[in-house]
C-alpha cells in the first residue's frame, strides 16, 4: 500500500477540486496526439486527427480527455487502494485495448505539464513532486493486470 | 528525428520571448529537477544548499539555460554548438544520459508555467523534439 502524508493529500485534493476535467483532460489528451503522433494509432476510430488544429478541434477527443480525467478522479477518491480500483480498467487496457504501458508515462508527463500552464508558479516544484507521485501510482495500477 | 523549418521557427519565437527570464526559467527548471528526482542530487554533491532556492542551483539552472540559448542560435547544427559541452559531459562529467531527459521534462513544466496558454501544443513539440536533440548530442561522444 502506497504511504501518503496530509501534505501529499492535501496538494492532491486541493489541485484536484480547482480543476475542469473536461478542459485538462482536452488538453492533455490533445497534446499526447501532438507531441508523439505515433499515440494517434489507438484512436483510429477517431476521424480527422490529421494536425494540430483538427486534434485539438476533434470532439472524440475532448470525450475521451474528460473520460480519462474522470477516471483519475476515481483513483483520487482511493487514493488508498489505487491497485483494487484500477483493476478492470488495467484489464481493459491489458487485453483488449493493448495500450503499451510506456503510453500512460507519457500522458502522465503531459498531464504535468498542462497543470503547470494552468497553475503557474503555484504548481510548486514540490507539490509536482507530489502529482508525479500520485500518476506514478496510478501508473503501476493501470499495468498490473499486464503478463 | 530532425527539426522542420516551422519547429525552429517557433523554437527561436519562444526564446526570444523566454531569453530576458532565462536564469530564472533555468534555476526553476533545475530546481524541479532535485525535488521531483532527488537522485539528481548526485551530481550537485559540492552545492552548500541542495534545495530549489538554493543560489547555487539557480546559478547553474542560469547555466543551463545558456547553454540552451546557444544551441538556439546554431540551431542549423545543435552538435557543432555544443562540442565542448558534449564533450564535458562524456569525459569529465559522465552524468547518465538517463538525467537529460528527466531534465527536458522539468524545463518543459518551467516553460509551461511561464507561458501558460502560449505554450501551445505544437510549441511543446517543437521544443520537446530540440531538447531530445540536444540531449543526444550531449551524449554523442560517451562511447
Amino acid at each position: 500500500m502506497v504511504h501518503w502524508t496530509d501534505a501529499e493529500r492535501e496538494a492532491i485534493n486541493t489541485f484536484w477540486a480547482k480543476i475542469d476535467h473536461e478542459e485538462v483532460g482536452h488538453q492533455a489528451l490533445t497534446r499526447v496526439l501532438v507531441v508523439y503522433p505515433w499515440t494517434q494509432r489507438y484512436f483510429s476510430t477517431f476521424g480527422n486527427l490529421s494536425n494540430a488544429t483538427a486534434i485539438a478541434g476533434n470532439p472524440k477527443v475532448r470525450a475521451h480527455g474528460k473520460r480519462v480525467l474522470d477516471a483519475l478522479g476515481d483513483a483520487i477518491t482511493h487514493l488508498d487502494n489505487v491497485s483494487a480500483t484500477y483493476a478492470k480498467l488495467s484489464q481493459l487496457h491489458s487485453e483488449k485495448l493493448h495500450v503499451d504501458p510506456e503510453n500512460f508515462r507519457l500522458l502522465g508527463e503531459t498531464l504535468i505539464i498542462v497543470l503547470a500552464g494552468h497553475f503557474g508558479a503555484a504548481f510548486t516544484p514540490t507539490i509536482q513532486a507530489t502529482w508525479q507521485k500520485f500518476l506514478a501510482v496510478v501508473i503501476a495500477a493501470l499495468s498490473k493486470q499486464y503478463h | 528525428m530532425s527539426l522542420s523549418a516551422h519547429d525552429k521557427e517557433l523554437i527561436v519565437k519562444v526564446w526570444t520571448k523566454i531569453s530576458p527570464k532565462a536564469a530564472q526559467i533555468g534555476g526553476d527548471a533545475l530546481g524541479r529537477l532535485i525535488v521531483v528526482f532527488p537522485q539528481t542530487k548526485i551530481y550537485f554533491s559540492h552545492f552548500a544548499d541542495l534545495s530549489p532556492s538554493s543560489p547555487q542551483i539557480k546559478a547553474h539552472g542560469a547555466k543551463v539555460l545558456g547553454a540552451i540559448g546557444e544551441a538556439v542560435s546554431g540551431i542549423d547544427n545543435v552538435s557543432a554548438s555544443l562540442s565542448k559541452l558534449s564533450e564535458l559531459h562524456a569525459y569529465n562529467l559522465r552524468v547518465d544520459p538517463v538525467n537529460f531527459k528527466l531534465l527536458a521534462h522539468t524545463l518543459l513544466v518551467s516553460l509551461s508555467a511561464t507561458l501558460g496558454a502560449e505554450f501551445t501544443p505544437e510549441i511543446h513539440l517543437a521544443w520537446d523534439k530540440f531538447l531530445a536533440i540536444i540531449a543526444a548530442v550531449l551524449s554523442e561522444k560517451y562511447r
